[in-house]
């Protein structure tokens, strides 16, 4: 197989290009942006942002810090609430519900925290719950939120742990793991609850360099199972190996949006190649 | 001096002694236990949403933390009957060490919740859990590893102040002391007796919060560590050249 080795990207092992890619067949809209608003005090961060990812797809989101992809992937997930518009996922009305005369009623914590069962989130900076050894943080949220039982749970989560590459680490507690594993570990868990989308938020920002592959290779196993996903990534090889389609945010707004051989290759704004050229150059 | 030994010990272990020894500790737990659930509840009330409900929280933590205890316990004892609410010795202690010990436990547990990283929320948030999960499986088990040392320490004050109830007339270990001091004429020997008991007590409570705290610790890194990272630190240190 051979090995894949983007010009200015890292390596990333064990994946064969497009053929991961065109194996894919795309299905009905999962995550539906429409108009989408939001402002942090006076400054607006999304500027009426649009997006359809359909179920199978992998997205790759790239821009500049600051310029809003963090942003959409939390109001996605609901983890900020949106100003203006509105968004589908999963057969949900994310964070509003419908009152009398059509009109959007925010949600409660109660039914907004169903909503986010459907979609499981990756973040930068882990998140792990340092006080559970690794097997509980992942069995927590299904025994504890959707009642599964626990021996049930405990294998799935083996078998999630398996699939991550950390067998043994069952019963070590995160401050035990190096980053690559911790990062490991929180895709287990996001995985645990069956999720149909996956969001992940700069998965390998946070890692030193030799440890990012390992989660890469994660994420593209992942891909090629037809997992749907949105990735915020600076990780071209990624987006090269596994992506439908890669986007570019900038100021808020989404300025590039195309395959990634039309993306790297024949980008159509000015930002895209910029963007392309700081990072490429070094 | 005029100290007796034989008086010492036989005060020590005198039952008149123990029964004040046993009020003090039973006065503390039953003031923790109540202080600290009072406590719960108004920093829960200082972190609502609703603004009623953090006004008050406010106003019970800036009136029981400014004014002395000794003058909190003198008012409910002796004013409180005066407009009709009478109440007896024991309950006066309880409910003043309670409103006490919740003013200053409440600012302990906010500081606790708001030690544990938005990290933790996003993480729970994703994963579908509602605010009773996060708070529940989460946010304060992390808490109370942050909550347990200024606890303790509450503690080993608790179980020293419970000496001001003797003002109410509260027959706890320092009041027995002073009881037997006068009907003994043994003043020395009965104050060091309360002295030694209220040294053992703290001191039992001390072993018990260390193991408390080790326990809840043990995710954070195993403490054997501890012993090897100081003793490669001193390591380095004597290797180092030294330095003016």
């Amino acid at each position: 197989m051979p090995r894949h080795r983007p010009e200015g990207g890292r390596e990333v092992t064990n994946l064969r290009d497009t053929a991961v890619r065109q194996a894919r067949e795309l299905g009905e809209p999962i995550v539906e942006c429409r108009n989408v608003d939001k402002y942090f005090g006076s400054n607006h961060v999304l500027k009426d942002v649009s997006l359809t990812v359909h179920q199978g797809e992998v997205v790759v989101i790239c821009g500049r810090s600051g310029s809003g992809k963090s942003t959409l992937l939390r109001c996605i997930d609901n983890l900020e609430t949106i100003d203006g518009g509105r968004i589908d996922a999963c057969g949900h009305l994310m964070g509003y519900r419908k009152g009398t005369g059509g009109k959007l009623v925010p949600l409660g914590d109660g039914r907004a925290s169903k909503q986010r069962r459907d979609m499981g989130m990756v973040f930068q900076s882990f998140n792990l719950f340092p006080h559970l050894t690794v097997l509980t943080n992942i069995t927590i949220s299904p025994t504890r939120v959707t009642g599964v039982s626990l021996k049930e749970a405990e294998a799935h989560a083996r078998e999630l742990l398996d699939r991550v590459g950390l067998p043994e680490k069952e019963d070590a507690f995160p401050s035990q793991l190096s980053g690559g594993q911790q990062q490991r570990v929180a895709i287990a868990r996001a995985l645990a609850m069956r999720p149909k989308v996956m969001l992940f938020d700069e998965p390998t920002s946070a890692l030193d360099p030799e440890m990012i592959s390992e989660v890469l290779d994660v994420m593209i196993d992942l891909s090629r199972q037809g997992m749907t996903m949105i990735v915020i990534t600076h990780e071209m090889g990624f987006a090269r190996a596994a992506a439908d389609r890669v986007l570019l945010m900038h100021d808020g707004q989404i300025v590039e949006e195309a395959s990634p051989e039309i993306f790297f290759t024949a980008p159509k704004s000015e930002h895209t190649k910029l963007f392309l050229s700081k990072i490429l150059t070094h | 001096m005029n100290w007796s030994w034989e008086h010492f010990a036989r005060f020590l272990f005198s039952e008149y002694m123990l029964n004040g020894v046993w009020t003090t500790i039973w006065l503390s737990c039953a003031a923790m236990l109540l202080g600290c659930s009072l406590g719960v509840i108004v920093a829960f009330m200082k972190m609502s949403n609703i603004w009623i409900l953090r006004r008050i929280a406010i106003a019970f933590i800036w009136l029981w933390r400014g004014t002395p205890l000794l003058v909190q316990m003198v008012i409910i004892y002796t004013v409180l009957p005066q407009v009709g609410l009478r109440l007896g010795v024991i309950e006066s202690a309880i409910i003043a060490l309670t409103l006490h010990e919740g003013a200053y436990f409440a600012e302990i547990v906010r500081a606790g919740i708001l030690s544990v990283g938005k990290g933790q929320t996003d993480a729970s948030q994703a994963l579908g859990m509602n605010w009773f999960h996060r708070m529940r499986y989460i946010i304060i088990p992390q808490a109370t590893r942050v909550i347990i040392p200024p606890l303790g320490n509450q503690f080993n004050l608790m179980i020293k102040t419970t000496s001001l109830a003797s003002v109410i007339s509260m027959e706890e270990l320092f009041r027995r002391t002073q009881q037997l001091a006068q009907i003994e004429f043994r003043v020395l020997e009965a104050y060091f007796c309360a002295a030694c008991w209220y040294l053992l007590m703290t001191t039992v409570w001390g072993e018990i919060q260390k193991r408390l705290e080790a326990h809840y610790d043990r995710p954070f890194g195993p403490v054997e560590d501890d012993g090897k990272a100081r003793r490669r630190r001193r390591e380095l240190a004597g290797d180092a050249p030294a330095q003016a």
